[in-house]
C-alpha cells in the first residue's frame, strides 16, 4: 500500500450554506495503486462527486475542504500553494466529467482546447503540443485525428466528445484520472467501448483511476476495488469480488439486490425503501438507519469503520455476513 | 380568524418586504401629490406674469424677492421661483409620461393579443412591424415624428405612444402565446366560446403581470425621453414647460456658475425616475412567478 | 456563407426600400410637400418653378419614382440654411459624429468589459455591488442630464476640461479628427464619456450576467481541471463565450449610439450630424431633415448587416448552420 498513487486520509469537505452546514464528505479515507481502478459508488447526493472535486482542489464556494490529507506521491495536495496546485491539475491528476456535451467549450476548436492543456504544464511549442494532441486522439480510437483537431465540439457526437475529453485527460500522462460518471450520458454500446478502452489505458500506462458512478453494474465489470459512499461517508470498502459476492453493509446489499440480473429473471427488482437523507445538519448516528431493516437502538450512535477481514472495511453495527461481526 | 390572504394582499405584503421599494413608493407618492396639488402648494404661480418681477431674476437659493417671498431653490432669469416651476413642471412631465404610456399600453395590448390569438398572417404582419420599429432607437423615431409634426404637448404624447407601443405588443404576444398553448384555452376553443370572450377573460388577465412591470419601467423611460426631447427644443412648447424644458432654460446660466436654474429641476427629474424604477424593480420581483416559490 | 450574406443583403434592400416609402409618405403625403421641400422665404414664382421641378403636379406614384430616382442619384435637395446640397452638408458633418460615436463605443467596451467581469467574478463584494448599482443609474438617468452634471463638475467647477466644442482637428487620410492632438482629446473626453454611459451600463450588465452564467458551466470547470491558469480560464474560456452576445450588442447598438449622439452633440456643441439635425429642425431646414433620416436609416441597415456577418464569424455554430441550410 505504500506505493499508492493517491492516498486520501480522513478527508472532510463541508458546504457552508445559509441554511446550515452540509457535510458532503465526512471522514473519508482510501487509496489507489498505480494501474488500479477504484470504483466510488453511491446515489446522487452521497458526496461522491464532491469527493472528486475535493481531490482536484475545485470545490466551489460555499464549499471548502475542512480537514484531512490528500497525498499524491507523498505530497499533501491540501498544503500546496494555488499555483502549485494548478501545476498538479490536468498534469498529475486529470478529470473527466459526466456530460460530454457540456465539458468542451463550444466556441473553441478542439486543437486549442487540447494544446492549451499541454502548454499549461510543459514549455513546448505549438507544433509539439499538436503532435501530442494527435497521439492522444489516436489512443482513444478517434479516426483521422488531424481533421478532427480543427473541428468544433458541436461537430462531434456525444461519444466522440467524451473520447476527446479522455484524450485531454491523457495528454500529460497523469498519475491519476478521476472519472465522474463519464458514461452515464452515453448510449449503451458507446458506454461499453469507452469502459473497455479506459480499462486498457489504466493497465497499460500504469495510471490509477477513480471511477465515480451510481451504477454498480458498471463498476462491477471495471474496478479492482470498490468504495461505497452513503451520506458523505464510506460505508464499505473492499475488492470487487469481496464486496459484490459478500456485501457487509445493508446498504451495499440493497444496491446489489436492486441491480437487474439474468439469474433472477422474473423476480421483482428489490428497492431500497425511503430516500437519501438530506445532508443538511444530519443527526448523529448511522445515516442509513431510517431505511435499514436491521437498525436498532445502537444505530443512534455513529458506527466506526471496522476491518473484519484483510483489505475490507465496513461502517455498521449489524453487518450482513454472520462471521464478520466486529 | 385565519383567512387565506387574497392574491392582492399577498402581493402588497410581498412588496412591503423591501424597505428600498417602500421608500421609492413613498417618494413617488410625494412627487405625485406635489404635481397634482401644484397650484395649492406652490409659493408662486410661475406663469402668472403679474407675480413675476424681472428684478428678482437669477437669485441664488434662499434669497428673498422684492415682495418678501423666499426663493428656497433660487429663481430663474424671469424672476420665477424654481421650486414653483418644478411643481408645475412635474405636472407636464408626469402627464406626458403617464398618458403616453397608457395609450401605448392599450394599443400594444390590442396588437399583441390579436397577433397571438389569430396567428398566421396577422401575427407576421404585426410582428414584422414591431421588429422593424424596435430596430430603430426610440429617440430617432420620436425625432422623426416631431420633426414632421412640430412642437406641442399633444404631439409629444403622440410621438411617445408611437415609440412605446411596440414594446407592449411584443411582451403581450410572448406571454399570450405561452398562455394560448395551455390546455384550458384549447378547451375553451373547443367549446366554441366567442373569441372576444376567450381573449378578454382568459388571455388578458394572464398577460397583465409582465405588462404592469414593463409599463412601470416605461413610464420612467417616457418621462426621461420627454425631458430629453424638450431639452432639445423639439418637445413641449415654452408655454407649458416640463422639467426638461426648465433644465434647458438654465443651461446657459449654468456655464456662468448659476447652477440652480438647471440643477434643481434636474434633481426633481432624477428623483422621479429613481422612485419609479425602485417601485418597478420590486414589482418585477413580486410579480415574477418563478421567484414566488 | 455567401448564400447567407446574399440573403441578408436582399433583406436589407427590402427594409431600405420600406423606409424610403415611409419617409416619402411622411414628407410628401402627410405634410404639404410645398411647405416641406421649398424654402418658406421663396416667392410665388419660385414656388411654381419648384413645384414643376419637383414634379409635385404629377400623380403620387410618379412622384415617388422621381423621389426614388433622385435619392438614388444622391440628390436630396439643397439646404435652405447653408445653400449647399443637403447630402454634402451631412457628409461633411459625419466624421465628427463617427469619431464621437467610436470614442464612446471604445469607452463603453474598454471600461464595461473589465468592470462587468469584475462584478461577475465577485458578485458579493462591495465593488461588485457598487458596479451593478452604478449601472442601474446609468440605465435610467437621461443622457442629457448626466451630460449637464459632467459639464458642471469638470468644466465649470473644476475647470479641467472644456465645456463644449470640438477643438482643433488634424487630418487623417483627408478626414478631420480630434484624437491626434492632446487639445482635441481634451475636447473629446466629456462628450465621449457622456455618450458612452448608457452602453457602458448595458455592457457591464451583459458581461456580468454572462460571466456568472459561464462560471457555472462544466466547460469552465473542465478548463480549470486541465490546470489552466485563472487568467486563461477567464480571459479565453469565459470571455470568448460571453463575447458573442456582447459583440452583437455593441454592433447593434452602434446605430443607437449615432442616434443618441443627437443629444450629446447638442449639449456639448459638438459639430456633428446630430447637432445639425436639431439645428435644422429648429430652422425648418427640411431637405437636411429628409437627407439625415435616409442616411441614418441606411447606416443602421449597414450596421445590422455587418453585425450579422461578424456574429456568424464568431460563433461556429451559427456559421456552419448557415452553410448547411
Amino acid at each position: 500500500m505504500s506505493e499508492a498513487a493517491l492516498r486520501v486520509e480522513n478527508l472532510r469537505t463541508h458546504f457552508f450554506t445559509r441554511r446550515g452546514v452540509v457535510k458532503a464528505v465526512e471522514d473519508v479515507s482510501f487509496s489507489v495503486a498505480p494501474g488500479k481502478i477504484l470504483g466510488l459508488v453511491g446515489e446522487s447526493g452521497s458526496g461522491k462527486s464532491v469527493m472528486g472535486f475535493s481531490i482536484m482542489g475545485l470545490v466551489d464556494p460555499p464549499g471548502r475542504v475542512v480537514g484531512g490529507r490528500i497525498l499524491l506521491g507523498g505530497r499533501d495536495l491540501l498544503r500546496l500553494a494555488p499555483e502549485e496546485m494548478r501545476q498538479v491539475r490536468g498534469n498529475r491528476i486529470a478529470m473527466i466529467f459526466q456530460d460530454p456535451m457540456m465539458t468542451l467549450n463550444p466556441v473553441l476548436r478542439i486543437d486549442t482546447q487540447m494544446t492549451e492543456a499541454v502548454r499549461a504544464h510543459a514549455d513546448v511549442g505549438r507544433r509539439a503540443a499538436l503532435e501530442r494532441a494527435r497521439d492522444a486522439l489516436a489512443r482513444v480510437g478517434i479516426a483521422s485525428p488531424d481533421e478532427r483537431l480543427s473541428a468544433y465540439p458541436h461537430q462531434f457526437s456525444g461519444g466522440m466528445r467524451q473520447r476527446v475529453a479522455i484524450a485531454i485527460a491523457l495528454l500529460n500522462q497523469p498519475d491519476l484520472i478521476i472519472a465522474d460518471e463519464p458514461t452515464t450520458a452515453l448510449d449503451v454500446t458507446v458506454q461499453g467501448q469507452i469502459l473497455y478502452e479506459m480499462q486498457k489505458i489504466a493497465r497499460e500506462s500504469g495510471t490509477a483511476l477513480i471511477w465515480i458512478s451510481h451504477d454498480l453494474s458498471v463498476i462491477a465489470g471495471l474496478a479492482d476495488e470498490i468504495c461505497v459512499m452513503y451520506a458523505g461517508r464510506v460505508v464499505e470498502h473492499g475488492s470487487v469480488d469481496q464486496v459484490l459476492d459478500e456485501p457487509l453493509h445493508p446498504y451495499t446489499g440493497g444496491l446489489i439486490a436492486s441491480v437487474p440480473s439474468r439469474n433472477r429473471r422474473g423476480e421483482a427488482l428489490r428497492q431500497i425503501p425511503g430516500m437519501t437523507p438530506s445532508l443538511l445538519e444530519l443527526a448523529p448516528g448511522c445515516a442509513f438507519r431510517e431505511r435499514c431493516s436491521r437498525a436498532d437502538g445502537a444505530c443512534a450512535q455513529d458506527p466506526a469503520l471496522s476491518s473484519p477481514a484483510a483489505g475490507r472495511q465496513v461502517r455498521c453495527f449489524h453487518p450482513l455476513t454472520q462471521g464478520a461481526t466486529a | 380568524m385565519e383567512r387565506e390572504p387574497t392574491p392582492l394582499q399577498r402581493l402588497v405584503a410581498d412588496f412591503a418586504r423591501s424597505r428600498l421599494a417602500l421608500a421609492g413608493l413613498a417618494l413617488l407618492a410625494l412627487i405625485l401629490l406635489a404635481a397634482v396639488f401644484a397650484p395649492l402648494i406652490a409659493p408662486q404661480n410661475p406663469y402668472d406674469l403679474a407675480q413675476l418681477d424681472v428684478l428678482d431674476g437669477r437669485l441664488p437659493p434662499g434669497s428673498k424677492s422684492g415682495n418678501g417671498l423666499t426663493f428656497w431653490l433660487g429663481s430663474d432669469d424671469q424672476g420665477r421661483d424654481i421650486l414653483s416651476g418644478i411643481f408645475y413642471g412635474l405636472r407636464i412631465s408626469l402627464l406626458v409620461g403617464v398618458v403616453s404610456t397608457l395609450c401605448a399600453l392599450a394599443i400594444g395590448l390590442a396588437a399583441g393579443l390579436c397577433a397571438a390569438y389569430f396567428g398566421g398572417r396577422t401575427d407576421s404582419v404585426i410582428m414584422r412591424l414591431v421588429d422593424i420599429q424596435l430596430s430603430f432607437p426610440s429617440i430617432l423615431i420620436a425625432l422623426i415624428l416631431l420633426a414632421l409634426l412640430g412642437q406641442g404637448v399633444d404631439k409629444t404624447i403622440f410621438a411617445l405612444i408611437m415609440v412605446q407601443w411596440a414594446y407592449y405588443a411584443r411582451t403581450v404576444r410572448a406571454t399570450a402565446l405561452i398562455e394560448r398553448g395551455k390546455e384550458y384555452i384549447e378547451a375553451a376553443m373547443c367549446l366554441a366560446l366567442p373569441p372576444a370572450r376567450i381573449v378578454l377573460r382568459h388571455l388578458l388577465p394572464n398577460c397583465l403581470p409582465p405588462l404592469i412591470v414593463v409599463a412601470t419601467v416605461q413610464v420612467a423611460a417616457a418621462i426621461a425621453l420627454e425631458a430629453t426631447l424638450s431639452y432639445l427644443g423639439i418637445g413641449v412648447p415654452i408655454t407649458e414647460p416640463s422639467l426638461g424644458l426648465l433644465i434647458k432654460n438654465g443651461f446657459d446660466y449654468m456655464l456662468a456658475g448659476q447652477y440652480w436654474i438647471s440643477f434643481y429641476p434636474g434633481v426633481a427629474l432624477l428623483l422621479t425616475i429613481v422612485a419609479i424604477n425602485l417601485v418597478a424593480d420590486r414589482l418585477r420581483d413580486v410579480l415574477n412567478p418563478r421567484l414566488q416559490q | 456563407m455567401a448564400a447567407f450574406v446574399i440573403r441578408r443583403l436582399l433583406q436589407s434592400v427590402l427594409v431600405l426600400w420600406l423606409m424610403s416609402l415611409l419617409v416619402f409618405v411622411g414628407v410628401y403625403a402627410i405634410g404639404n410637400p410645398v411647405d416641406i421641400l421649398i424654402n418658406p422665404q421663396a416667392d410665388q414664382a419660385d414656388i411654381a418653378r419648384a413645384i414643376a421641378a419637383l414634379g409635385l403636379d404629377q400623380p403620387l406614384w410618379q412622384q415617388y419614382l422621381t423621389f426614388l430616382r433622385q435619392a438614388l442619384l444622391g440628390d436630396l435637395g439643397k439646404s435652405f440654411a447653408y445653400n449647399i446640397p443637403a447630402l454634402q452638408l451631412i457628409l461633411e458633418r459625419m466624421p465628427a459624429t463617427l469619431e464621437l460615436a467610436l470614442a464612446a463605443a471604445a469607452v463603453a467596451v474598454l471600461l464595461g468589459i473589465p468592470l462587468g467581469l469584475w462584478a461577475g467574478l465577485a458578485p458579493d463584494s462591495w465593488a461588485g455591488k457598487l458596479i451593478m448599482s452604478g449601472s442601474i443609474l446609468g440605465f435610467s438617468l437621461p443622457t442629457f442630464w448626466v451630460g449637464l452634471l459632467l459639464i458642471m463638475l469638470f468644466a465649470v467647477e473644476l475647470g479641467w476640461l472644456p465645456s463644449g466644442g470640438r477643438g482643433p482637428t488634424s487630418l487623417l487620410l483627408g478626414i478631420p479628427v480630434s484624437f491626434l492632438s492632446w487639445e482635441g482629446i481634451r475636447h473629446l473626453i466629456l462628450p465621449a464619456t457622456n455618450l458612452a454611459l448608457f452602453k457602458l451600463s448595458l455592457i457591464i450588465r451583459l458581461t456580468q450576467a454572462g460571466t456568472r452564467e459561464a462560471l457555472l458551466q462544466d466547460y469552465v470547470k473542465f478548463a480549470r481541471a486541465k490546470g489552466l491558469s485563472n487568467a486563461r480560464v477567464v480571459g479565453v474560456h469565459v470571455l470568448k463565450n460571453i463575447l458573442i452576445p456582447i459583440v452583437t450588442v455593441i454592433g447593434l447598438e452602434f446605430g443607437s449610439v449615432i442616434a443618441f449622439a443627437i443629444v450629446t452633440e447638442s449639449i456639448f456643441g459638438w459639430p456633428g450630424m446630430g447637432k445639425l439635425i436639431i439645428d435644422s429642425i429648429n430652422v425648418l431646414d427640411r431637405p437636411v431633415i429628409v437627407a439625415y433620416l435616409l442616411i441614418v436609416v441606411s447606416l443602421f441597415i449597414l450596421i445590422n448587416l455587418a453585425v450579422d456577418i461578424v456574429y456568424s464569424l464568431l460563433d461556429p455554430r451559427v456559421r456552419l448552420g448557415g452553410a448547411t441550410d
